[in-house]
């Protein structure tokens, strides 16, 4: 029957991770390294997380005195001095000093072990730390004892039950100058400390780890404001949250591209492209539609400062400065070579936990590839990329690439990408015209159209292509072909409205001509009519004579008779 | 009459190494009587304390407190002659 070894969780994060639980409980541990490799951080981060938990801890300082180690520990924000005046830590300073200790004979290091049980004892330590053996053995000049002594040593911490952690300095060629602990220890970590292109890398390797699976590549390593922190690439999770909202990037047009309108939220968007070709504004843009959708941005710049890229976002219509003051949007500006990559990670995951943004961006990753390996820039990208989609962050990485024929990114990130923006400056007929194209959208449909990219000063827009007989065409080959356009359809219209003046004028005319004809017609039967009237009157007038005419007769025969 | 050498004996027990320092400071002292020495022997199992607050790490040590400055030398004080050398009285007596 076999039965998976105890654990002592280290408090370190990312370690316990690779481990798969921590250090082997109740068994010692060697970690070892050159001179500043880290080794007495991790020690005290191991022995203060444990105190934190419950576990006490005795701290064996055979080199530094205790209040230096508290004041050292400080500046990784852990109260040693504090869990001292609590009982739930011990320092114990073993000085030996050389120059006054002369051998003669026989002896052991027997009043070592009654100082370690006695402060084990004081507080009922759990764990142990023992730091570092060099500065204990190095003191005495007889091996043989020392040999003897160190195996005592191991025994005695086995048997005590106590999870120790022994710091030791890498020998010639070794592990340790001895040669010995690395034998005696359960466990062994190799602290390392390179320099390559003038910037600094820390690196974690389980050497050796009984009764346990470890990972055995090395990792890279942090110690940063907040302590002590292993990159475990390779346990990366892929189990954070998705999210259907989609968030807006600033750019209507390119909102439009995408069916559903917009990105997904804690997606990660690769805005790649040559020099020149917009990635800056388009990340801006980002982060300003965050900010103004009342959420928080945080912009890391590895090639402006802050101000310069206030100052540029004016020219295309956004002003940024008053998003800064109103604490929504924060710019951190440093230069890839100013840290190594491992502060970088450490300032920027620093920097994301205390902002709490909701986007990030990110201009440009390729600044890094200039500082450091790619593999390793790849391993940074992926724990930022993966610690912002495990916080629900969307993350806005701009890339600059010198090829744009090639759709490749040097870190080999587009894997890591959910979307991805490829910006092209193009030369046709003696122009560079901006352009940008979708080139994938995991999860959304979106438009297959290669857009002309102008930035003015009114902001971004995508143009429509210009579908000419020859495919799409871009810049003052488009403006031409929509000024012909145009041109024809001016003619046209023209063409037309000179056709209705022509009948219109036609049918004035003919209904001119319909009046004249009607007035004559008119005044032909008022004539007529008068005629009539006159030709009534006169008879009239007729029968009215020859009435009278009789009357007259007929009175003076009348006459006649009478006289 | 010099000035006294005040040594101290730190052991842990009655182990063989414990015993065989004291019978070698014994006898050291026996040998120089004209040195004023003032010995004392401290069992650590009986005070461990005592191994913090005087800081001694091996077993056995013996300890010249005065004169100044202090002098440590570990083991089970066999070389009378080296024990002499670096307790700076071998020539001096």
């Amino acid at each position: 029957m076999t039965l998976a070894i105890e654990k002592a969780l280290t408090g370190i994060e990312g370690f316990d991770e690779i481990t798969a639980g921590g250090l082997p409980r109740g068994r010692p541990t060697l970690v070892c390294g050159s001179a500043g490799c880290g080794k007495t951080l991790f020690a005290s981060t191991f022995l203060v997380n444990g105190a934190r938990e419950g576990e006490p801890g005795v701290f064996v300082t055979f080199e530094e005195r205790p209040r230096d180690i508290v004041d050292n520990v400080a500046s990784l924000g852990f109260d040693l001095g504090g869990l001292v005046e609590e009982g739930r830590i011990h320092i114990e300073h073993i000085a030996i000093d050389p120059s006054e200790l002369a051998e003669v004979g026989d002896y052991d290091l027997e009043a070592l072990f009654m100082r370690l049980e006695l402060a084990v004892e004081e507080i009922g330590a759990r764990r142990i730390v023992l730091d570092t053996i060099e500065s204990l053995f190095s003191a005495f000049q007889n091996p043989a004892i020392l040999r003897a002594e160190i195996r005592r040593l191991f025994d005695w911490l086995k048997e005590k039950g106590l999870t120790a952690v022994i710091t030791g300095e890498r020998g010639d060629g070794t592990l340790t100058r001895q040669g010995l602990e690395e034998y005696v220890s359960d466990c062994v970590i190799l602290l390392d400390h390179r320099v390559h292109n003038q910037v600094s890398t820390r690196r974690l390797r389980i050497v050796k780890y009984r009764g346990t699976a470890h990972g055995t590549n090395e990792y890279p390593f942090l110690i940063g404001e907040d302590g002590f922190s292993v990159l475990p690439v390779s346990s990366l999770g892929l189990a954070h949250k998705v999210f259907d909202e989609r968030i807006t990037s600033g750019v209507p047009d390119l909102d439009r591209m995408l069916s559903g309108g917009g990105f997904h939220r804690a997606s990660s968007v690769l805005v790649s492209g040559v020099a020149g070709s917009g990635k800056s504004s388009i990340a801006m843009c980002f982060a300003a539609a965050a900010c103004r959708a009342g959420e928080r941005a945080l912009y890391f710049s590895f090639e402006e400062s802050a101000e310069q890229t206030v100052r540029n976002m004016r020219s295309i219509g956004l002003d940024v400065a008053p998003m800064i003051a109103s604490g929504l949007l924060r710019c951190v500006a440093a230069r890839p070579t100013f840290y190594s990559l491992e502060m970088h990670l450490a300032i920027m995951l620093r920097e994301i936990a205390r902002f709490q943004p909701s986007l990030v961006v990110l201009d440009p990753l390729s600044a890094f590839l200039d500082s450091g390996e790619s593999l390793e820039v790849q391993a940074m990208l992926l724990r930022v990329v993966d610690y912002l989609k495990s916080k629900g962050v969307t993350g806005i990485f701009t890339h600059l690439t010198h090829d744009q024929t090639i759709a490749r990114t040097d870190a080999g990130l587009s894997s890591l990408m959910d979307a991805w923006l490829l910006l092209l400056n193009r030369e046709v007929n003696g122009e560079f015209n901006r352009q940008l194209y979708l080139l994938k959208a995991r999860g959304m449909a979106h438009s297959n159209q290669v857009r002309e990219f102008v930035m003015s000063s009114e902001g971004i827009r995508l143009i429509e292509p210009y579908l000419g007989e020859n495919g799409a065409v871009t810049g003052s080959a488009r403006r031409y072909e929509e000024a012909r356009v145009r041109k024809d359809e001016v003619e046209r219209r023209a063409a037309v409205e000179a056709l209705q003046e022509r009948v219109e004028q036609r049918r004035r005319k003919a209904e001119a001509q319909i009046a004249a004809l009607q007035f004559e017609v008119a005044a032909e039967e008022a004539e007529l009519n008068r005629l009539v009237e006159t030709e009534a009157e006169y008879r009239r007038q007729s029968a009215r004579d020859a009435d009278g005419l009789a009357a007259g007769r007929h009175s003076f025969r009348h006459t006649e008779q009478a006289g | 009459m010099s000035k006294p050498t005040e040594l101290t004996l730190y052991v842990a027990g009655q182990t063989p190494k414990s015993q065989a320092a004291i019978r070698n400071l014994e006898r050291i002292c026996a040998e120089n009587a004209a040195q004023n020495f003032v010995i004392k022997v401290v069992d650590l199992k009986e005070n461990p304390r005592l191994a913090r607050e005087h800081n001694i790490v091996a077993i056995p040590t013996l300890v010249r407190q005065l004169p100044v400055p202090i002098q440590k030398i570990i083991g089970d004080l066999s070389d009378t002659e080296k024990v002499l050398v670096h307790l700076q009285l071998g020539s001096a007596a």
